[in-house]
């Protein structure tokens, strides 16, 4: 039996609620691809310092480059409604939502901001 | 009855999302931009340095956990992305999807472990 089934084509650009729906949704893809592309200088690196050059090399053409600033928003707008949807996946919770989503923003800005600082002293480390 | 394997899939996906709402645009951004753009130093990501961290046992955990993580996140949401387009995801495509997030891990583990 064959029942009848809504057309589904386009229905997220008929209203901008979806289409920034889907733009969220869209985060994933340059997530995946870049969850990939570590993984690829991570093989590279088991190969020697020549390949994993190589792999740094490929990171800043501008086809990399370019893949890498298009990433930024999404990644950042994914992390603005994660914590934005986070009181909706605490429904027992008694804080009140905004402090919710204030503590979640605050904690990522935190945790950037002392990766940066990890790394950027990591990079200031001599090496014999 | 059967138990539900969701919760598994959806602890991933959760612990992804939240990592990479965490740290996910300074990563991009120091890995994809700065350092090869040389606003970081380009020494910062050198084979040595990378190297040290990789053979680091808690370096190790960082980079497995991201790309593991990062992976079951970005699959699971794209195995959902289908359904809103319209195309039925059945089991044997769900398992696709998160057959491939869990070959990646795998796959980072093993490199970790031949780094030693």
């Amino acid at each position: 039996m064959k029942t009848y089934r809504r057309p589904m084509a386009g229905w997220w650009k008929r209203n901008p609620y979806y289409l920034w729906y889907m733009l969220r949704e869209a985060s994933c893809v340059f997530i995946t691809v870049y969850a990939l592309i570590l993984l690829w200088g991570l093989m590279r690196l088991t190969q020697g310092e020549w390949r994993f050059e190589d792999w740094l090399e490929s990171l800043a053409t501008p086809k990399s480059i370019a893949f890498h600033a298009a990433a930024l928003p999404f990644v950042l707008y994914h992390a603005w409604t994660w914590f934005k949807v986070m009181p909706k996946t605490l429904p027992y919770s008694r804080t009140p939502a905004g402090v919710i989503v204030a503590s979640g923003i605050t904690a990522s800005v935190l945790c950037s901001a002392a990766l940066f600082v990890a790394v950027w002293w990591f990079g200031l480390w001599s090496l014999p | 009855m059967k138990r539900s394997n969701k919760p598994v899939f959806w602890a991933l996906f959760g612990a992804g999302g939240m990592l990479s709402a965490l740290i996910g645009p300074m990563l991009v951004f120091i890995t994809g931009i700065a350092v090869p753009l040389d606003l970081l130093s380009r020494e910062t990501m050198r084979y040595e340095r990378v190297l040290a961290l990789a053979q680091n046992g808690f370096g190790k955990l960082a980079i497995v956990a991201v790309i593991s993580l990062f992976l079951f996140h970005g699959c699971h949401r794209m195995y959902h992305c289908l359904h809103d387009f319209g195309i039925h995801v059945g089991a044997g495509l769900k398992a696709a999807f998160h057959g491939f997030a869990a070959a990646g891990t795998l796959a980072a583990a093993y490199l970790l472990f031949l780094i030693g």
